[in-house]
């Protein structure tokens, strides 16, 4: 080997990491799937969707609820709770100094944004997972929030649509974030008894116990395009079969082919989509009859609950 | 067959006395092995020759009780996590036999295999018919290996599912046992939607129209345990555990070492003692001294007693009732206070 070779591979490795590093900040995102070079405006125009390859980056939860959401109404759901340290958890940092550095990271309480709002006209209750906030991890306030929303989807009798990204539950709430499991399926078997509709959509990522309780109980789950999702995240599954993972494993694709989702979505897409498919379930003429037609008063799913039941409750839920 | 040694002593006997250890002592109880390796030389120098020692052999039994207080008086939770996995454990099939009369396995999930680490079918609780599924573990290797550790597959999940509705049906109520790792990792799993199954589980169980009464008996080994453990009330073993991930995988993510699985299980708070603190358990069963495994017959007597409580208990709810107790139970978890 001549010195040139030894030295061609190092230079090589340098270049590309300036090209990396060259990239300014604030007005240009490289495309994690193809590398294109996107001017940010554009991407957002898009929905964080790569205008070059359509891959589909991750949207923050915020974003998500007010793209997905009509810009008139929406209300959002119990944004005052906070997240407690109940059993002063300290790894390598302390829990408390991680969730205020998510905080100041995110702008958000907790991992879940909750509100109620409508999707062309028709009222729905929408709750989203925001993954930078601590892996999207399900802690108390996640499951807390995410039962207030689905009692007021409950009570108004309107759809709930949950966007997940999530790691899974999170380790520093220990069995209090196990028990969000078990919490927030309760809450969804009660929408299930009332035929109220709830939309999964799963997003990437979607793991452990996030996926293995209210994100796969949806009457639809419905998938982004080559989303993670799964229940053991591919390196513990690894680690255990000690097999290399077939291509594709544990993305949207697969879900569908092994009929864990009812449909992958495309973004651009996900508003009409889901629309049609709601306004099926709760028997309402379809966007465009209603555009021809005058406006129908949308008639609740359930009956009225009494009176001062539901105002105490609706308090209670924001 | 499944045999459990009744005293320490016979344990040891039972083992090769070439080996300087006995491997059904935890590390941290070398000093009560050696003990009762001296007390087992005693006897059989006492067999041998006709000078009476028991005298000596009384008195060392004594030192070794003694010191097997001292030792588990003061058990982190780590060493507690290593009892919970203890090799001569008894699993739900050891609580079959010993609690339980006349059982009846019923096998299969109806749609593609049954799964060997959930057990479950009908048997008596003093007379009464109960549902009875819990997750079992094997004994030797190929046991072990037969019932995956304990950790079960979709096709696991959706027989318990199954019998749960059958139990709801037949108006017998549904006693779990849990004692597994976690739910399986594995490619096949995943493709036959281990989430999917335990979700479902959770929903179905949190409206079921029967008592359900879950027992911790090992390991609580996250949604793999939960799938089988939403109840009306929760029974623990001293010794076991229960968490949202194992102490290696907590470590491993939040201290990038698997070796710190000693102090996740500290910061977790994972035993039966301290879960009871945080108010997640109703009935703690205290094991006798050394653990379950040393008087399996006396654990399940104490086990088969908590169960009858609770029962009695919950049957005195009339259907409306134990679901709304349990929806609020459900809801209570981690609300604003």
């Amino acid at each position: 080997m001549s010195w040139l070779d030894k030295i061609v591979p190092s230079m090589g490795r340098i270049q590309r990491k300036d090209r990396r590093a060259s990239v300014p900040d604030g007005l240009w995102r490289k495309c994690p799937k193809c590398e294109a070079v996107l001017y940010l405006p554009e991407l957002e125009k898009h929905h964080n969707v790569c205008p070059k390859c359509d891959h589909h980056l991750r949207l923050t939860a915020r974003k998500r609820l007010q793209w997905f959401l009509d810009k008139e109404g929406r209300e959002e759901i119990s944004a005052d709770l906070e997240p407690t340290d109940r059993l002063k958890f300290r790894d390598s940092k302390k829990y408390k100094d991680r969730l205020a550095a998510a905080q100041k990271g995110t702008g958000e309480k907790d991992a879940l944004v909750a509100m109620r709002g409508s999707l062309d006209g028709l009222p729905v209750v929408a709750v989203a997972f925001e993954f930078t906030f601590m892996g999207g991890s399900m802690g108390a306030v996640v499951g807390e929030k995410f039962v207030r929303a689905a009692s007021v989807a409950l009570e108004a009798g309107i759809p709930l649509v949950c966007f997940s990204a999530s790691g899974g539950a999170r380790m520093q709430e220990a069995l209090f974030s196990l028990m969000q499991m078990a919490k927030t399926s309760a809450a969804l078997e009660k929408l299930k008894q009332a035929g109220v509709p709830y939309i999964s959509v799963l997003t990437d990522p979607v793991y452990g116990g996030v996926s293995a309780s209210l994100a796969m109980l949806g009457d639809l789950n419905v998938a982004e395009p080559n989303a993670l999702i799964g229940f053991a995240g591919p390196r513990v599954i690894e680690q255990t079969v000690r097999e290399k993972l077939p291509e594709g494993f544990q993305r949207s694709e697969f879900l569908l082919e092994h009929g864990a989702v009812d449909m992958i979505v495309h973004r651009s897409e996900m508003r009409t989509r889901l629309g049609g498919v709601l306004r099926k379930l709760t028997a309402q003429p379809s966007l465009a009859q209603a555009e021809a037609a005058p406006a129908v008063e949308a008639a609740p799913l359930v009956a009225e609950p009494a009176a001062e039941g539901s105002d105490d409750d609706a308090k209670d839920a924001r | 067959m499944r045999q459990f040694p009744l005293t320490a002593a016979a344990a040891l006997a039972g083992a090769n006395q070439a080996e300087p250890m006995n491997p059904n002592y935890l590390d941290f109880e070398q000093p009560i092995a050696e003990l009762q390796a001296k007390i087992e030389e005693l006897r059989l120098v006492g067999n041998d020759s006709k000078i009476n020692i028991n005298d000596e052999i009384a008195k060392l039994e004594e030192k070794s009780k003694k010191l097997t207080e001292s030792i588990f008086k003061d058990l982190t939770p780590w060493q507690v996590s290593q009892l919970s996995r203890h090799p001569q454990r008894p699993y739900t099939l050891d609580y079959l036999e010993h609690v339980f009369t006349d059982f009846d396995e019923l096998h299969g999930d109806r749609h593609f295999a049954d799964d060997a680490a959930i057990v479950g079918g009908i048997a008596r609780l003093d007379d009464k018919p109960v549902m009875v599924i819990g997750h079992q573990k094997g004994r030797d290797v190929k046991e072990k290996v037969r019932r995956n550790f304990g950790m079960p597959r979709p096709e696991g999940y959706r027989k318990a599912c199954r019998l749960m509705e059958m139990a709801e049906r037949f108006k017998m109520p549904v006693l779990t046992f849990i004692d597994t790792p976690g739910a399986y990792p594995g490619i096949d799993a995943e493709e036959r939607g281990q989430s999917e199954a335990i979700a479902y589980n959770l929903a179905v169980m949190s409206r079921l129209k029967t008592p359900i009464l879950s027992t911790v008996v090992g390991e609580g080994g996250s949604g793999g345990a939960l799938a089988i453990g939403v109840c009306d009330e929760l029974a623990m073993l001293q010794y076991a555990t229960y968490s949202v991930i194992s102490p290696e995988g907590c470590a491993s993510i939040l201290w990038k070492s698997a070796e710190r699985a000693s102090d996740a299980a500290q910061a977790m708070g994972i035993t039966a003692e301290r879960l009871n603190e945080l108010g997640f358990v109703d009935t703690l069963i205290k094991e006798p001294l050394g653990g379950a495994h040393r008087h399996p017959i006396t654990t399940a007597s104490r086990v088969k007693e908590a169960l009858l409580d609770s029962l009695d208990r919950l049957q005195a709810l009339s259907v409306d009732e134990l679901l709304e107790r349990r929806y609020e139970r459900l809801m209570s978890y981690g609300a604003p206070a």
